[in-house]
């Protein structure tokens, strides 16, 4: 059975075509200001690549922030329940998600079949989030993509204190001023948001979890995998489709849709 | 309220026309007051208002004027007017309105009358203290402030004493600004009027305890307004006899405010004031009730200190003992009291920025909650008055979330 899942986040539009849980393919574009629109370009460039028809695909799952503004969607569901569903259904023992997107960040405790015990979300600061790191790279003049393998090369973690992204937005300027390495800056800046977020999940306990599970489009920074393992003192598990995890957690429901 | 649930709104439609008759009339006694010869005093809205109904002084709520200020959605505008004139944006949206309304005299009825005095009790929390004080200077009027020691652990014989003695000082307080003396038997026709209107309205609430539920809590929200402005009065008591039968009425007949209800939930903080049509509906729609809440119950929870042959002695106690001045260990017990009685499914928590006191303790309620009874719990950011604080997208998916989850535990569970 052919089904797609669609994660609209607030800066990516994700979608994924999987046949029976195996994954066929996966489409991404920005999201930009008009949630539909990313949703069918996302939804006819899976089916075009494909050579599919509408009518071949049996069932549609939107998720995200934009999940109501996809009126092609058999259903809508949130993003906790399918970064859940989509973390089980790639590693079946993973009883924790931590999901940094771009604008929240939210841990989830996971049961058996990837049931959802509790979940808790950042959304109203933007530490913690992949936002944090965007005006980081901004005040830096260095190209987020870069920030993981740079933080690999830092001598130590410069000390970033503040929680608000503008006050650590100051703090970094300052820290250029006295010229301290932008290695190092970057590994201050990862272990400020590994702390931030491990300090929220703290209170769903997920260090008691067997096996905790990144997803989201920061997880690709494996500065930041790294500082959160040190912030929870437990190992983190990153899937090469930590991105699209919400979008496979969509089309996997969208089976029973 | 809400346009999905026309049998609610044929049903409740009595009293609530009622209500708002009332309280127009209300309103327009207390701006009139003066033409009238009658005193105006300011009071918060856990404070022992009795004393004044018995001295025909009219109580005037800045906190429900700040309630309509929310609902009316003029808050951030005097919030902002508030933040102008010097005030920090972390203060609570109720102060931050009602100072700058006073100097504008705008909000939704042109302002509150002016004050002959001020009446403030610290049992709900500190920031009324201050608030007071500003407003005392501000009109130019004396100010009681009725101090409540927090309960962190028990009521001491030390606290029963101090708060008893300042009921006497209150009462000498306002025969000193009124220039008469209070007559004590009509303080205690007004107290034993007082505790049948909290009466009833505890009754009102425990119609939620029937499946389904015969209201919400956002109709406790909008019910609730009469006994914290009009506690004390015959009107208010002969309002709860008619809301009461109608809403056993309906829970005899099965009807409940939210048709097919499946999940029942309890809140807890503060409401939203300004999205309670968008909550209402967003909950009806995933056939959640929000059968409870710890708001409402304020008005009510600490009757049983109450007695009616004593009213001036005991009341100190009952005031003393308020939800919002007790320790969080005894905040929790009466939360999983209200679980255990509602039969509730789950939680949702407004952290509420305004209110610290409130909002402080939820982390830990929530645990409690969870180690004892295994039910999950939402937390909601926002403010109740001060718009700038809600995100409708980010509610939207925690509620979601919420139900889904709630949802897959009842069907895993039965
Ligand atoms: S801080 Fe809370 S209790 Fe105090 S006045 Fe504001 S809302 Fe009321």
């Amino acid at each position: 059975m052919l089904t797609i899942g669609i994660d609209i986040g607030s800066v990516t539009a994700k979608g994924v075509l999987m046949s029976d849980g195996a994954l066929l393919a996966a489409k991404s574009c920005f999201t930009g200001y008009n949630a539909e629109q990313a949703a069918r370009s996302v939804y006819e460039g899976l089916l075009e690549g494909n050579h599919l028809t509408k009518t071949q695909v049996k069932g549609i799952v939107a998720t995200g922030y934009g999940r109501n503004s996809v009126p092609f969607a058999d259903k809508a569901v949130t993003e906790i329940m399918c970064h859940a569903v989509g973390a089980n259904h790639l590693k079946p023992d993973v009883r924790a998600v931590i999901d940094i997107g771009g604008q929240d960040s939210k841990a989830i405790l996971l049961g058996e079949r990837g049931k959802v015990l509790n979940f808790i979300m950042n959304d109203k600061c933007a530490a913690g989030t992949g936002r944090f790191l965007e005006v980081m790279a901004r005040a830096l003049e260095v190209d987020l993509d870069a920030f993981g393998s740079m933080s690999e090369k830092a001598d130590y973690a410069a000390p970033i204190s503040s929680l608000c992204a503008v006050f650590a937005e100051s703090e970094v300027v300052s820290l250029i001023a006295k010229g301290e390495k932008r290695e190092n800056i970057i590994a201050g800046i990862h272990a400020a948001i590994g702390s931030r977020v491990a300090a929220m999940a703290g209170r769903l306990f997920v260090g008691g979890a067997a096996s905790l599970m990144m997803t989201g489009g920061v997880a690709r920074n494996v500065g930041v995998v790294q500082a959160l393992e040190k912030a929870l003192r437990h190992s983190v598990d990153v899937s090469p489709h930590a991105q699209i995890m919400g979008a496979i957690g969509a089309a996997r429901l969208a089976q029973a849709a | 309220m809400s346009d999905k649930n026309p049998e609610k709104d044929t049903k409740t439609v009595k009293s609530e026309k009622k209500m708002r008759d009332i309280m127009t009339a209300y309103y327009i006694d207390a701006k009139t007051a003066r033409q009238n010869n009658k005193k105006v005093a300011w009071i918060t809205s856990g404070g022992p208002v009795e004393p004044l109904i018995a001295m025909d002084i009219i109580p005037v709520y800045p906190e429900n004027h700040g309630a309509m200020i929310g609902a009316s959605k003029m808050g951030i505008d005097l919030c902002e007017k508030a933040e102008a004139m010097g005030y920090s944006s972390d203060l609570c949206s109720y102060a931050r309105a009602d100072i700058s309304c006073a100097t504008v005299n705008g909000g939704p009825i042109g302002g509150l009358p002016a004050p002959d005095m001020l009446v403030c009790c610290n049992n709900i929390c500190g920031t009324v203290m201050k608030w007071y004080e500003v407003q005392a200077r501000y009109f130019q009027v004396p100010l009681f402030i009725y101090d409540t020691p927090f309960l962190h652990t028990e009521y001491s014989p030390e606290i029963k004493r101090y708060a008893k003695r300042q009921m006497e000082e209150y009462i000498s307080f306002l025969e000193g600004v009124t220039g008469r003396k209070m007559g004590r038997d009509r303080m205690m026709e007004v107290g034993r009027i007082s505790y049948a209107g909290s009466q009833l309205w505890q009754e009102v609430l425990d119609t939620a305890v029937s499946k389904p539920s015969p209201m919400t809590a956002f109709d406790a929200f909008f019910h609730l307004a009469l006994i914290v402005t009009l506690r004390g009065t015959q009107q208010s008591v002969d309002y709860y006899r008619g809301l009461l039968a109608e809403m056993q009425e309906r829970a005899k007949a099965g009807i409940g405010a939210i048709p097919g209800e499946k999940y029942r939930l309890l809140w807890d903080n503060l409401p939203i004031w300004y999205r309670m049509k968008w909550l209402a509906e967003k909950f009806a729609e995933h056939d959640a009730c929000l059968v409870a809440d710890t708001y409402t119950s304020a008005w009510c929870g600490s009757m049983q200190y109450i007695d009616v042959h004593d009213f001036i002695g005991s009341a100190a106690e009952a005031y003393t003992r308020s939800y919002l001045n007790l320790g969080v260990e005894k905040m929790a017990r009466i939360v999983l009291g209200m679980i255990d009685k509602y039969d509730i499914d789950g939680i949702v928590m407004h952290s509420n920025r305004s209110c610290k006191p409130y909002s402080f303790g939820q982390f830990d309620i929530q645990k409690i909650v969870e180690r004892e009874r295994g039910i999950p719990s939402l937390l909601i950011e926002a403010d109740m008055v001060d718009e700038r604080s809600f995100s409708e997208s980010q509610v939207e998916t925690r509620i979601d979330a919420f139900i889904e989850m709630i949802r897959e535990n009842k069907v895993a569970g039965r």
